[in-house]
């Protein structure tokens, strides 16, 4: 009695959700009705006793797909009025797609039969020794292997596939590169010179600070810019020596 | 079970009724007079700039999925320990397939430098 009250509510309150997730004008407090609708599927869930799924849906649903919505969302440059403004020029291709769409569900809809033994079928078949993870593992690893393995390359194909499609590399970012770091040693770096009283660093012949490491094309080899780039360091240094005494 | 879910179920009604009494009691007992400027945004006495609905950098989309992925990689894992003890050496192996395909995938992007952020 009290679990067909709550199956109710949690019902309606997730018809009411879902309908506000496409009807609602902010795409953001879609994205929170949608989170809505997923709790209460998962109550759902959770009254037909499928509780590995309703924790399933919290975690993987409500934790990472609706931040993913709400990332998608906000990368989206959501503009109303030009959003609006192709309304007239698509409204035939629209009207298309939807009396399609609208035929085919007429079409479903219409030809929909129950078959003979649903209403038996129906019950959600929980075994009764055993509780609802444990049903689940008993058959995913095992009777569904392949389904399983298929599942691991879907999640490897999406993962590369992500990294491909956003990964690009930043000629500006400054990669801490460790390799480097500890390769390089103090007297690469330091000179101490002693400088005598009122002499200035032309007369000492101060060697010039070596050139900062490259970008990331330079990686590869070290010696090149070391042997390279003096010159070109001394000449900023130079410069900048210049500059100071100018001022 | 759902007998065991009853302290979320009051904990649910409770948090309901605290946040509609906020609420419904600041609209029902509060003075309220609204007008332009009080209505109109709190930002250090300026006017806002620019619309709060900028694009986001696609670096956090690409650190949400890999999230996914690996929290379906975990959620795998659940039954799997659950029901070890039953579903013998094959079980075994065959998460081991799954988690060396995902580990493939970790290597990649670990030395593609998705996961460090620059």
């Amino acid at each position: 009695m009290i679990v067909a009250f709550f199956f109710y509510v949690f019902a309606a309150i997730l018809l009411v959700s879902a309908a506000a997730v496409v009807s609602s004008r902010n795409p953001v407090h879609s994205v929170l009705f949608l989170i809505l609708a997923f709790f209460n599927a998962a109550a759902l869930f959770l009254i037909a006793g499928a509780e590995f799924l309703a924790m399933i849906l919290l975690i993987v649903y409500v934790g990472a797909v609706a931040v993913l919505f709400l990332f998608v969302v906000m990368m989206l440059d959501v503009n109303f009025a030009e959003l609006r403004g192709g309304f007239q020029r698509y409204l035939p291709i629209g009207a298309t797609v939807g009396v399609v769409l609208l035929v085919e569900l007429a079409l479903v809809l219409g030809g929909w039969k129950f078959a003979p033994d649903a209403m038996s079928l129906r019950f959600a078949p929980v075994p009764e020794a055993t509780h609802n993870t444990a049903a689940l593992g008993d058959l995913i690893y095992t009777q569904y292997v392949f389904l399983f393995q298929a599942a691991g390359l879907v999640l490897l194909v999406a993962m590369i596939g992500a990294i491909v499609l956003t990964l690009r590399d930043r000629q500006t970012s400054r990669h801490q590169s460790i390799e480097r770091q500890h390769a390089r040693r103090p007297a690469d770096t330091l000179a101490m010179v002693s400088v005598p009283l009122g002499v200035g660093m032309a007369e000492v012949s101060v060697p010039p600070p070596p050139a900062p490491p490259a970008r990331r094309l330079a990686h590869a080899d070290g010696h090149a810019d070391g042997h390279a780039d003096p010159h070109d360091a001394g000449a900023a240094h130079g410069g900048g020596h210049h500059d100071g005494g100018g001022h | 079970m759902l007998a065991n879910y009853m302290p979320i179920l009051v904990f649910i009604v409770i948090a309901g009724v605290i946040g509609a009494a906020l609420i419904g009691g600041s609209l029902l007992v509060a003075h309220q007079k609204p007008y332009p400027e009080k209505l109109s945004a709190y930002e250090c006495g300026f006017e806002p700039f620019d619309d709060a609905r900028r694009r986001f950098d696609v670096r956090f989309y690409l650190v949400a999925i890999l999230f996914i992925i690996f929290d379906l990689e975990v959620a795998f894992l659940f039954p799997w320990a659950v029901s070890l003890s039953r579903i013998g050496l094959f079980g075994f192996f065959s998460m081991l397939g799954f988690l060396g395909v995902l580990t493939v995938g970790f290597i990649y992007e670990w030395r593609k430098g998705a996961l460090d952020w620059e």
